[in-house]
């Protein structure tokens, strides 16, 4: 019987492990689509951001509440898995409790603490539950969380009040089990949460009691594997990307625009030719300005999208959102995981991409939603891993320009002004000290 | 007054110790030119020596580059730099935030390097040098104020102490807005959006955020940036608080209160 039980643990563990990794490489393979940007530089100020940002949560602190929530929920996760470790080698070893003889009392107070945590956990998601479905919080229940994106939410915090129920349950029928003296079940202390529950088994008899134990383990065991698989689908992914995130994300000011060094380089041959690297008669790569698909986008773009949560701080954050208009920075950030999940496809059925007719801006990501961006940063600034939508933003805006020609009237008036009068409106570039004549007549 | 042109200290064989970087908006628009003369006006009075480039300026880019036509950006880039460099220029200091970030953050990838300082922390630096006298108990003096902090200064650069401590030099009654500092709401002019129509949504940024000051019940919303003083003052009228609600750039509260 145990035998039994042993080969189907390893069995379930190397399947989840090989189509876990599997998945892992095909993210790893679509982020590495984009272009090359090196973000290797000051790993100083980049481990502070991580340990600050991603372990240390700083910027989820700005809404008390949430953040005192989520908390709870990630220590819970990081230091309950510390028993999954446990959990594993029991699996594959076949015997229980593996680590309960060796530690002595201390056992007893570490699974008291992983319980209180559990407890926690399962709390924190019943209000995470509420807040979504009852108190419709407006940011989690916005226009671009229809279907797929609000379900894989309630999904993954009802998983998370499942799995820890069934830990709490599997404990307390253990130690029912304990104290009759069952075979294989280890003594050890009274556990703080599960033991008061212990009166509610009290009834059962030893078999039921087993295939409870049994019952509560396996399930344990084979939800931590399915949510394994589950998670490079699920927005949920940001547990493991948040840290790479934070680690990369910008350290410049947050003003500052990404230079575009190819036409700089084009300008300057321009105004001085005289600087421009002899041709060798080949022509110049046929280059796209700006970014009109995910390919064009750089790969830390490419790790937000897969790193965002869609906690939607950021489209809460967002003025325009605020007034109405269709732009949401983090419907940017899911249509872009979308569109390269779908390029992924692609590459999965044949070989390379083939053209499929569609691309980020227009198909998944409107000129509209574009136009009403004004800037400002608070996407950037709002989100607690360090995703930049702003930065996508301006590579789709820059695409439209500069290769499509598309901008409203009152735009192109503006490039004009700016070109022949050398100010955005269309006054005389003469008039522009205008104001100190004036000053000097007042005097 | 006379302000002398970059050109006129070349040819005297002399340097400024700052050149004024005006900008579009503080050149040609009718309003933000008093902040412009406001600026002007109390740098004469304590005796800085400083220049503009006069004709020879020309818009950043910053417009261009913002709503994605980074060759117009790059051509702009190029002869502000030109010009710039040629002068020798080492310090810029200007009224527009948009400007700021541009000149400190961007031109330095170009081949222009300058220490470029926001004219809200130039104030607050004359100020705690003593060099900007301000009158006890001026005008503003327990008044109700609150503080609108624009992007590019805030957000953008991570400046959001300068501008209030000139106003807490000046005595005021600062009353926060909910949302300020890093949470600071956009005025609506930003990504180029100030030269064209907003697209269809509930309302207007510059509403929203204007009816925010004004909840604060301030009798004035200290600004920062030509932009947003536009914006807010359009969004006061909206309101129909243009009586009782003034939208003033700092520099103009400090020329009305130098001693």
């Amino acid at each position: 019987m145990h035998l039994v039980q042993q080969i189907l643990f390893i069995l379930c563990a190397g399947i989840s492990v090989y189509f876990f990794s599997k998945k892992v490489g095909e993210i790893r393979r679509n982020i590495k689509l984009g272009k090359d940007e090196d973000l290797t530089d000051n790993s100083g100020a980049r481990w502070k951001n991580m340990v600050l940002m991603a372990l240390g949560q700083q910027k989820m602190f700005k809404k008390p509440i949430p953040a005192f929530l989520h908390l709870a929920v990630y220590a819970g996760f990081i230091i309950i898995n510390a028993e999954i470790l446990e959990i594993f080698l029991d699996g594959i070893l076949g015997v229980h409790r593996l680590f309960a003889p060796a530690l002595g009392s201390l056992y007893a107070y570490l699974i008291g603490f992983f319980e209180i945590l559990a407890v926690l956990v399962l709390l924190a998601c019943v209000v995470f539950l509420i807040r979504r479905n009852v108190l419709k919080v407006k940011r989690l229940n916005q226009s671009e969380l229809e279907g797929w994106p609000r379900n894989d939410a309630n999904l993954i915090l009802v998983t998370e009040v499942v799995l820890m129920s069934l830990f709490l349950m599997m404990n307390t029928a253990d130690q029912v089990l304990q104290a009759r003296g069952v075979e294989h079940y280890t003594l050890t202390e009274p556990f703080w949460i599960s033991s008061n529950f212990t009166g509610m088994f009290a009834g059962l008899s030893d078999g039921t009691l087993i295939a409870i134990e049994r019952g509560g383990w396996w399930l344990h065991i084979i939800g931590v594997f399915l949510f394994l698989n589950y998670l490079p689908y699920s927005k949920h992914l940001h547990i493991v990307l948040a840290f790479p995130n934070a680690y990369y994300t910008r350290l410049q000011p947050q003003g500052e625009m990404a230079n575009m060094k190819e036409i700089q380089n084009e300008v300057l041959y321009m105004m001085q030719p005289e600087l421009a690297p002899p041709s060798d008669g080949s022509q110049p790569a046929q280059q796209r300005f700006g970014a009109k698909d995910v390919m064009d986008l750089s790969w830390k773009n490419l790790l937000d999208a897969y790193s965002c949560t869609e906690c939607g701080r950021c489209t809460s954050a967002c003025p325009a959102n605020a007034t109405g208009k269709k732009l949401s920075p983090r419907k940017i950030m899911m249509d872009t995981r979308d569109r390269l999940e779908e390029v992924g496809k692609n590459i999965n059925a044949n070989k390379t991409f083939v053209d499929d007719g569609k691309s980020l801006v227009h198909d998944y990501i409107t000129v509209e939603e574009l136009r009403a961006c004004t800037t400002c940063q608070a996407c950037v600034e709002a989100c607690p891993v360090g995703i930049e939508p702003l930065s996508i933003i301006n590579q789709l805006r820059r695409y439209l320009v500069m290769e499509e020609s598309n901008s409203p009237q009152e735009w192109n008036l503006m490039f004009s002004n700016v070109e022949n009068n050398m100010a955005p409106w269309k006054f005389s570039p003469d008039e522009r000290d205008k104001w100190a004549e004036e000053m000097a007549a007042e005097a | 007054m006379h302000i002398k042109s970059m050109a006129e200290y070349a040819a005297n064989g002399e340097t400024p110790e700052v050149l004024f970087w005006v900008g579009c908006a503080g050149s040609f628009d009718q309003r933000a030119q008093k902040i412009t003369k406001a600026f002007s006006q109390i740098l004469d009075k304590v005796g800085v020596k400083f220049a503009i480039l006069g004709k020879e300026e020309m818009c950043t880019g910053d417009p261009a580059r913002r709503s994605g036509n980074e060759f117009l950006f790059q051509m702009m880039a190029y002869n502000n730099i030109q010009t710039m460099n040629a002068y020798g220029v080492k310090k810029i200091v200007t009224a527009c935030p948009h400007c700021f970030n541009v000149l400190k953050n961007e031109y330095p990838a170009l081949g222009g390097d300058y220490e470029v300082i926001h004219h809200t922390t130039f104030l607050q630096q004359l100020i705690n040098d003593g060099r900007i006298r301000l009158k006890e108990g001026g005008e503003f003096k327990g008044k109700k104020i609150t503080y609108h902090d624009s992007c590019y200064l805030g957000r953008g650069n991570n400046i959001y102490e300068a501008p209030r401590e000139v106003l807490q030099a000046l005595d005021v009654e600062l009353v926060e807005m909910k949302r300020c500092r890093t949470n600071g709401l956009c005025c609506g002019a930003g990504g180029a959006q100030m030269f064209k129509e907003e697209e269809a949504g509930t309302t207007r940024i510059n509403f929203e955020r204007s009816a925010e000051a004004i909840e604060t019940g301030a009798n004035i919303i200290a600004a920062n940036c030509p932009f947003c003083t536009t914006m807010l003052t359009d969004g006061v009228k909206n309101k129909e608080k243009e009586d009782s609600v003034a939208v003033l750039d700092i520099a103009e509260m400090v020329a009305r209160s130098l001693a």
